[in-house]
């Protein structure tokens, strides 16, 4: 493959995660930009296009969101382009700014994530619902809920995983969530299995510590092309592959254990990265996590382990921050350790990533060394999969 | 690093230590069913569930669909499929539509219908065969578990009205 550019990361920004914030989203977005801007050194005069990901305008109440958004996010008068494949909108995000440059087109661009879940009250899971086939499957009372523990049973199922492993994925998170400056009051801690276990069932085999919460937030990333990057900096950082696949909507017609899709996605991105054997070549992996076992379907996903052997690893503690010969996943503590405002919490992953090969993650460094890493998001009706490697 | 954001309660607006302005919409839609749920629905009325085939690569689909979406060629024949099937995979659930909690359980699965082909399932409700409502969660999980044998317990005839809830429920039956 050849493209024009080679497109790399100058500045990410993040915004606290809150169940209700203050700020609206159009104060997030700027926010989140701002932040992004300085850690790159830029001003909104070096940036050629901006992208933007939030999610549908039902969940706002703002009809064009997109464009109510788009002086938050540092769009007025730019090339604008507003983008959402559900979860998996923060990585994609990325993937249409990367294109942006890679294309040759643009010189810089200022991808921005922002989510103001709280505005719908008394929640949103009204919006939520309306993701189901009006015809065949919203008339039976659906919930969002649903489809997650249908998941997760059939992959416990097919692998006989048992619950107290997927709930270490809550432990292993929620505590890395820590150390988190973003992370919304009350999700992150050091919980037991049996606390995570024992937690309230929603949704058999779904109990409430298994969940990531609704929040509020904002995420940005600037990218640059390679000829710009090197006149501000001498170490930047990459976007080496990008990879994005989604499935059918006819969900209940597939095999809900395993998530080819995101396989398709991560393929594509390695094939891109010229990487041969992810598991040697990928340093530390942020996969999206809004349910607990979510995250081990997608490090299998991701090729990252076996199919049915990212559990077991899990037990040995491979996935952990402080591991020096397995893969650190979710050292950010994640969408259960960090909270989960849909689209900027893609984002953060992508954020993530390039604080960790830049070595800036502070507490949540991973301790291995780091010199490639992979984000990866997941959304709509189980069907999506987006994937963003990041490397020196 | 500095990351900004200020943290609202939900008692700032019961209370109103915030300023905020609010707006309430009230959206109504209808949709019709088209082509191939038209169809489908009709036999729903008539206690019968109909899949849809594809010439070319042969797979039996329920939902039924106009074209296949993996071949991209319109299919071409109705099937009649039995009204019972294999639970492809189930859950337990507390919490109703609208996030409020439930009592008591129910099941949503999805079902793999009979004479569809492998792995074509369906997204319905799976009750207890004698009290129908579900007690609690052990009694779920004692009773069904994934490749659990169900049948389709209709509305009677009259009370049917061409929608997926013509079909009350589904509920495991003995193998023989
Ligand atoms: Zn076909």
């Amino acid at each position: 493959m050849h493209f024009p550019q080679k497109v790399a990361v100058l500045g990410a920004g993040l915004t606290k995660f809150m169940r209700r914030a203050q700020e609206t989203p159009k104060e997030l977005a700027f926010e989140a930009a701002k932040m992004a801007l300085d850690e790159a050194g830029l001003t909104i005069d070096d940036i050629d296009a901006v992208v933007l990901v939030t999610a549908p305008d039902a969940f706002d109440g703002v009809h064009m969101n997109g464009e109510y958004l788009a002086d938050g996010a540092g769009g007025s008068k730019k090339p604008y382009m507003r983008s959402f494949v559900g979860g998996g909108s923060g990585v994609f995000g990325i993937i249409n700014g990367w294109y942006h440059i890679a294309s040759g087109h643009f010189r810089t661009c200022l991808v921005v994530a922002e989510e103001k879940m709280s505005s719908s009250m008394p929640h949103p899971q009204g919006t939520f619902n309306a993701i189901y086939d009006q015809f065949t499957e919203r008339p039976l009372g659906v919930n969002l809920l649903w489809i997650f523990s249908l998941e997760m049973n059939r992959y416990m199922s097919v692998h006989k995983v048992p619950l107290e492993t997927i709930a270490l994925v809550a432990k292993k998170n929620k505590k890395n969530g820590l150390d988190h400056p973003c992370t919304q009051a009350g999700i992150a801690g050091d919980y037991t299995v049996e606390e995570i276990v024992n937690s309230e069932i929603m949704c058999w085999p779904v109990t409430r510590l298994m969940v990531s919460t609704v929040s509020d937030g904002a995420g940005a990333l600037v990218l640059a092309s390679e000829d710009f990057a090197k006149k501000v900096t001498d170490k930047p950082i990459w976007i080496e592959g990008v990879g994005w696949c989604l499935d059918t909507s006819y969900w209940t017609n597939r095999d809900l254990y395993y998530p080819k899709y995101v396989e398709y996605a991560a393929r594509m991105a390695y094939d891109m990265a010229g990487i041969k054997d992810p598991r040697k070549e990928i340093h530390v992996v942020e996969p999206y996590d809004p349910f607990a076992y979510k995250e081990l379907h997608h490090l299998e996903g991701l090729l990252l382990a076996d199919k049915g052997e990212a559990p077991k690893l899990l037990e040995k503690g491979f996935w952990d921050r402080d591991t020096e010969t397995g893969i650190p996943s979710s050292p950010s503590g994640g969408l259960l350790g960090v909270g989960n405002p849909i689209a900027a919490a893609g984002l953060m992953k992508v954020a993530e990533i390039f604080w960790q090969v830049k070595g800036t993650a502070g507490k949540r460094q991973a301790k291995r060394e780091v010199k490639r890493g992979l984000a990866q998001a997941w959304g709509d009706l189980m069907q999506v999969g987006t994937v963003v490697i990041l490397g020196k | 690093m500095e990351f900004k954001g200020k943290s609202l309660k939900d008692r700032d607006f019961k209370e109103k230590n915030i300023l905020y302005t609010d707006w309430h919409v009230k959206a109504h839609y209808a949709w019709d069913c088209g082509v191939a749920l038209s169809k489908f629905f009709e036999g729903l009325k008539e206690g019968k569930l109909y899949g849809r085939s594809c010439p070319e690569c042969g797979r039996v689909v329920i939902p039924p669909r106009m074209f296949c979406e993996l071949c991209f060629k319109p299919t071409d024949k109705w099937v009649l499929l039995k009204d019972e099937g294999r639970i492809n995979t189930f859950s337990v659930s507390y919490v109703n539509t609208d996030a409020s909690r439930r009592e008591k359980p129910n099941v949503p699965a999805v079902i793999e219908i009979e004479g569809a082909s492998e792995g074509m399932g369906i997204l319905h409700l799976v009750a207890h065969p004698e009290k129908i409502e579900w007690e609690n969660l052990e009694e779920v999980l004692s009773m069904i578990k994934i490749g659990t044998k169900v049948k389709a317990v209709w509305k009677p005839s009259n009370e049917r009205e061409g929608a997926i809830t013509d079909i009350k429920y589904f509920v495991p039956v003995k193998e023989e």
